[in-house]
């Protein structure tokens, strides 16, 4: 694992932008519903992520933080 | 052990933006504050916000914020500016803001060089008001208020960026877009530019940002970003439009 990424799912609006920028399918939407009453995104897949911070930088909310791992 | 390279910016609230899914608005605010915060300047800013969908800006930013009249934003960042030189003032616009009420405002601040910055988000639609036509709305886009497209009655949309440009005061005009990965990054770095040069005190700066609007469009938020690229882009051309510190002088054969 070269990232350790947290994504805040209550502030998600489900746009999907996150999901189409990853390039190594690390996102995925989730099925449940958040209490904005949206399907957020979420993290399937985390021993993939090499922190490239794509998500980071389309999400339009800021729910991704992201720690390099040395 | 680990190391931070993304997250929330301390300029900006942790707060739900009140944007719709997908809306481009929210990667702009995050790449202002990002800027303040890398610059140092967030306790000495002060914001000034339009009408628009923008028009809730200060409840996302940890800075000083004032909400200015509708277009009016450029004509008080320059009293805020005047009465106190040192703080960094930038306007958060849209395009119905600043290309079509706020035209006079901005162009007469530039023409002044007021040591500003303007960020203006350009969607090419009334974003908050149900997606009537605005000026920078493309020919034959279908708005609320153009059900069959934009006609030649409305005559064609106009560039505020290259207007900007051929003003003597501004010191620096960008376009940029942001509907991709790479362009975020390029569009954070002509923000950059645009605060540095202002606290240098160089004169106007601009940066134009090309984002979505995926409600008004009616288009998913990728779609929308799709449209971005490949309809507005070629009437939207990208690049620095002017920047005076790169500009050689009279005489001067490069």
């Amino acid at each position: 694992m070269r990232a350790k990424l947290e994504l805040q799912e209550n502030h998600c609006k489900g746009c999907e932008l996150c999901v189409q920028a990853c390039p190594r399918d690390v996102l995925a939407m989730g099925s449940n519903i958040n209490a904005l009453g949206y399907r957020p995104a979420s993290i399937v897949d985390p021993e993939k992520c090499t922190g490239c911070k794509a998500c980071a930088l389309v999400c339009p909310e800021v729910c991704f933080t992201i720690w390099q791992v040395a | 052990m680990s190391k931070q390279i993304a997250g929330k910016p301390e300029s900006m609230s942790p707060v739900v933006t009140h944007y719709c899914p997908g809306c481009s608005h929210g990667v702009v605010h995050r790449l202002v504050a990002e800027v303040l915060d890398e610059l140092g300047l967030r306790e000495q800013t002060v914001g000034v916000a339009s009408v628009g969908c923008s028009v809730l800006a200060y409840n996302y930013f940890e800075t000083d914020f004032v909400q200015a009249p509708h277009g009016r934003a450029p004509a008080v960042a320059t009293g805020v500016k005047r009465a106190n030189p040192n703080a960094c003032v930038f306007t958060y616009q849209g395009d119905g803001d600043m290309a079509a009420i706020g035209t006079s405002e901005v162009i007469h601040a530039a023409v002044r060089g007021e040591k500003i910055t303007c960020i203006m988000y350009n969607n090419s639609i009334y974003g908050m008001t149900g997606g009537q036509m605005s000026p920078t709305t493309l020919m034959g886009a279908v708005t609320a208020t153009t059900p069959y497209g934009r006609g030649p009655e409305a005559g064609m949309p106009y560039r505020m960026a290259e207007i900007l440009a051929t003003t003597p005061g501004a010191a620096y005009v960008a376009r940029t877009h942001v509907a991709d990965v790479g362009n975020i990054v390029k569009t954070k770095r002509a923000i950059k530019k645009a605060f540095e040069l202002q606290m240098k005190g160089v004169g106007f700066t601009m940066v134009e940002v090309l984002g979505n609007c995926p409600t008004n469009w009616g288009l998913t938020p990728s779609e929308s970003n799709k449209y971005v690229t490949g309809e507005m882009l070629p009437y939207f051309p990208l690049g620095e439009l002017k920047d005076v510190t790169k500009e050689v002088p009279a005489g001067v054969h490069a």
